[in-house]
């Protein structure tokens, strides 16, 4: 058992109405602490748009502008040029939204932003579907995934953004996971420091969107690393891998088994997941080598 | 006028879908939708229709109503029947799309939910989203029940295609697209009699060589907006003979206008989507008391059928519209656009505007009747009065 080790400044309340079990409002509440009350977030329609607070309550002590879903980073970057034309630079930006208003429909916005390396912090809390408008799927649901819009299973792979965000060649991408809640704080950290885009993909398993127990979120999150299918790691100026964990500890079975939008999976469907996760392990290790 | 007989099936169904029920029974080539609230049954349903193989359709999930729309056009111009729905922020990412696809003069049909346009963030039914609109040359048809959504959706195709526009058919959002009623759904047979199969002249195809949209010099821009003209001033027939051929076929007719005991109605009330089955109680209630009070439904919105409505409110002495929409700085949308439509219209009514259930507030049939007596009493003026 790892201690959660890092200064809550009570930034965030209780009282957010995420679904109870939800650890997206408990990664929330971890960014949110680590980052401190010298921040500004900007946030799109999604999960944490409800975490944050329906008027006229709010869940967070800094400051949050409800923007539209597609114009997530276009906001952020608004609100960074405003406190530096008011001299304010250290203050940070924050932008907070989900899977669909990342890899989809706020994809431009964001590869605008990070090509001009705005000094944002970009953190994508990814459910791996749109979970706000009842679950159906986006480019983040993975292959075989059942969701409101992919009854039979997505066909098609979840897409790559941490590869598409290294082209841009911004100072950092991260994986966290609310199972390794250290490790997220201490990303959150070092984003803080440095200028430029940042971006930080931090994997929320959901529990009604992925047919997960109520109790069982840290524990899939949790499979989820130690099986390799999202692997914690960094890239640096889009070229200097690290991987945080270097074993695989779990089949992929045993992670996918915990899921309700898996069930339907034969066993030579969960193969060729357990054989794309290996092809992508034995990437990452050949990245982290420095090629 | 006795229905034919084609056997129909009664279903309890929400709003949202007796939309999807109706895509079922037209079978489009392509729909491209993009999910919101309160849209996304009528996605599922479809979707749902469509994997379990009872609809035939190319599906397509884009990244944003924006490709959604695109997708739409594009499908359209290579001469696929197409289908999409959409709500509020959905709609308003369309926008530079919708002035395309009428220039483009692709018929496409696409069912809106109406919700309120944030900032603030709100789920509520309010027509503001898609009458803001009306400039980008959509034939707009609102309903006001989940049977005349079903309805109006196949009739929608038959309009857009004989006239060469796209149309947007808006319900209420909850009010309508999360309520049940029993809705009669016909069969594929009848839908099928309708609504033929749809042979474009122009379209992208390797055989025809054809191109679309390129630059063009002032004159031929100019002439494309007097073919969109031309066109505009066909559709309320077009609506008209939609709607009785369908009444034919149902014994469910419908028309632009509406009117609902209108027999020697002193006031009206004239409004459009599901304030229309409120007033109409209201004017049940006050015609039970021997009061001279009628309804007029505006169905087709856009084109606005200026005639018709001159016709229908000639001889009545006061007219009260109600708008659940504001627009910031000329109030409601509906009553501006009947403060022009009677334009020097000799004894036209006096002309009452009222922004009510803006946000989706409730207005109840007891406050429309309300309203009606205070309407009696006070002068009308040029701007629409807030209702408390
Ligand atoms: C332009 C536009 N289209 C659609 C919506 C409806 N909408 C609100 S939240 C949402 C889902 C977003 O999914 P994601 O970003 O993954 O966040 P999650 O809800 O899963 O946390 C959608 C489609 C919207 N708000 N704006
Ligand atoms: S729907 Fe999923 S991500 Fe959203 S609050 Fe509920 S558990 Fe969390
Ligand atoms: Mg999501």
């Amino acid at each position: 058992m790892e201690l959660i080790n890092y200064n809550d400044e009570e930034l965030f309340q209780p009282g957010h109405v995420a679904c109870a079990g939800c650890v997206e409002a408990l990664s929330m509440r971890v960014i949110l602490n680590t980052v401190g009350r010298d921040a500004v977030a900007t946030v799109s329609p999604s999960c944490g748009a409800v975490i944050c607070g329906a008027y006229p309550f709010s869940a967070t002590k800094i400051p949050v502008f409800h923007t539209t879903l597609e114009s997530g980073a276009a906001s952020a970057s608004g609100i960074k040029r405003a406190l530096l034309s008011q001299g304010k630079p250290d203050t940070t930006v924050l932008c907070l939204a989900g899977d669909g208003g990342t890899y989809d429909i706020g994809l431009q916005a964001l590869s605008s932003a990070a090509e001009r390396n705005e000094d944002i912090l970009y953190i994508c809390f990814d459910n791996e579907g749109y979970m706000n408008t009842g679950g159906q799927k986006s480019s983040s649901t993975p292959l075989a995934a059942v969701t409101g819009s992919t009854p039979a299973g997505k066909t098609t792979r979840k897409k790559n953004l941490i590869e598409i965000l290294a082209a841009h060649r911004i100072p950092l991408i991260a994986t966290a996971s609310p199972s390794h809640l250290n490790d997220m704080a201490a990303k959150v950290e070092k984003a803080k420091a440095l200028r430029g885009t940042k971006v930080i993909i931090v994997l929320i398993p959901c529990l009604p969107g992925w047919g997960v127990a109520d109790n069982a979120a840290v524990k899939t999150a949790r499979l989820a690393v130690e099986s390799g299918v999202f692997p914690l790691f960094e890239v640096e100026d889009g070229v200097h891998y690290t991987l945080n964990t270097e074993q695989r500890t779990q089949s992929v079975n045993s992670y996918l088994a915990q899921q309700g939008r898996y069930r339907h999976l034969s066993a030579e469907q969960v193969e060729q997941i357990q054989a794309d996760v290996d092809a992508e392990w034995q990437r990452l290790l050949w990245c982290a080598a420095g090629r | 006028m006795e229905a034919k007989n084609y056997p129909s099936n009664r279903l309890l169904l929400s709003g949202n879908h007796a939309v999807a029920w109706g895509v079922k029974l037209v079978c489009p080539d392509v729909a491209p939708v993009y999910p919101i609230t309160p849209q996304t049954p009528i996605l599922e349903k479809i979707t749902e229709f469509q994997s379990q193989g009872e609809l035939d359709m190319e599906l397509l999930t884009p990244e944003s109503e924006h490709s959604a729309m695109a997708a739409c056009i594009s499908a359209s111009a290579t001469g696929a029947r197409v289908f999409t729905a959409t709500s509020s922020q959905g709609l308003l990412l369309m926008h530079e799309l919708l002035h395309y696809a009428c220039g483009a003069r692709a018929p496409i049909v696409m069912f809106n939910v109406n919700r309120t346009p944030a900032s603030p963030w709100g789920f509520w039914p309010d027509q503001l989203d898609s009458l803001a609109q009306r400039d980008t040359g959509w034939i707009q048809l609102y309903s006001e029940t989940p049977q005349e959504s079903l309805d109006t959706v196949i009739q929608a195709y038959r309009i857009a295609e004989a006239v060469g526009l796209p149309t947007m058919i808006s319900h209420d959002a909850f009010y309508v697209s999360h309520s049940m009623e029993p809705v009669e759904v016909p069969s594929q047979d009848l839908v099928r009699e309708f609504l033929p199969r749809f042979e474009p002249r122009y379209r992208l195809d390797t055989e025809l060589g054809q191109s679309f949209g390129a630059p063009i010099d002032q004159a031929t821009w100019n002439r494309s907006r007097r073919d969109i003209a031309a066109a505009m001033a066909l559709v309320a027939d077009a609506v008209t003979a939609a709607g009785e051929a369908w009444g034919e076929l149902t014994s469910r007719a419908y028309g632009p206008l509406e009117q609902y005991r209108m027999e020697e109605a002193e006031v009206v009330i004239v409004t459009m989507g599901s304030m229309s089955g409120t007033a109409r109680e209201a004017v049940d209630a006050m015609r039970e008391r021997g009061e001279a009070v009628g309804l007029l439904k505006v169905r087709l919105f856009r084109p606005l059928p200026a005639e018709a409505l001159r016709q229908a409110l000639a001889g009545v002495s006061c007219a009260l519209v109600l708008d659940r929409n504001y627009s910031p700085g000329m109030g409601g949308i509906l009553h501006q656009e009947i403060k022009s439509a009677l334009f020097a219209m000799s004894g036209a009514p006096r002309l009452h505007g009222l922004l009510a259930g803006i946000g989706g507030v409730n207005v109840s049939a007891e406050k429309i009747q309300q309203l009606v007596d205070d309407c009696r009493e006070v002068e009308p003026s040029v701007e629409a009065q807030w209702v408390e």
